[in-house]
């Protein structure tokens, strides 16, 4: 190992001080798809299989599920739902896109971010549209 | 000495590819089941409990969730490694994550298969 490799490996950013990064809209973008992510595990796999299970369970439970998601509150929580979905989506098409080495110069790279960003917003705003 | 830790990556392509895989996996059950969706013009219960009723729906959604399930782990470690710094807490936290995500494949199963 050369001297500068360990430097190299010295510097790794194992740990990350979430209040003390400011981020340009890639960076932003990146970091909605760690949040979206959690969110998703967190909250959308239980109200998922949850959901799933009663409204496969009757058509009884099915018209209870429908109802409750009628309120407000709970279009409110599906619309979050809706965008953790569609933007972890979106930022993920994005990544397998890079992977494949589409897009990789800065500029596209940047604009894509901005597409990611837009896009799952106005698909969600749609989708939530629909719901309401 | 070992910079690895017990709680730390595999410092390997394997988890990289998988978390990849599993989104194509994801991806493709999502459209699909959004194609049916338009295809039908929305879906009601009948709709609804004829495809669960299917062996290859049953299948094809074990898989998407499998791959949900690993998706998440994958997720959750990076996140856990990024921003966790005491080993304890991050081991807890991966441990409680891996329990989660196991309940949740025997909660799938009891959906599909449990006939209730």
């Amino acid at each position: 190992m050369t001297g500068t490799e360990r430097l190299a490996v010295k510097r790794r950013p194992v740990y990350l001080d979430l209040l003390r990064i400011r981020l340009p809209l890639p960076g932003i973008v990146s970091f909605l798809h760690r949040v979206s992510g959690a969110l998703l595990f967190l909250f959308g796999i239980p109200l998922l299989l949850a959901g799933t299970g009663s409204s496969l369970a009757s058509a009884e439970s099915y018209g209870q599920l429908k109802s409750a998601l009628a309120h407000p509150l709970a279009k409110l929580v599906l619309v979050g739902f809706v965008w953790a979905c569609v933007h972890h989506f979106c930022a993920g098409i994005r990544h397998l896109l890079l992977d494949l080495h589409i897009g990789v110069d800065l500029v596209s790279a940047r604009r894509s971010t901005a597409v990611v960003a837009v896009l799952s917003v106005a698909l969600t705003l749609i989708i939530g549209a629909r719901l309401w | 000495m070992s910079r690895r830790q017990a709680v730390g990556a595999h410092y390997g392509l394997r988890d990289w590819l998988l978390q990849r895989l599993t989104a194509i996996v994801m991806a493709v059950y999502t459209l699909l089941l959004l194609g049916v969706a338009l295809w039908h013009g929305g879906i009601d219960y009948e709709l609804w409990t004829a495809l669960f009723a299917g062996g290859t729906f049953k299948l094809a959604s074990f898989l998407f969730m499998a791959a949900l399930v690993y998706h998440a782990w994958v997720g959750m470690r990076n996140i856990y490694m990024d921003y966790i710094k005491p080993v304890a807490l991050r081991l807890a936290l991966q441990t409680a994550t891996v329990a989660a995500l196991i309940a949740y494949m025997g909660w799938t199963i009891r959906i599909l298969w449990g006939g209730a």
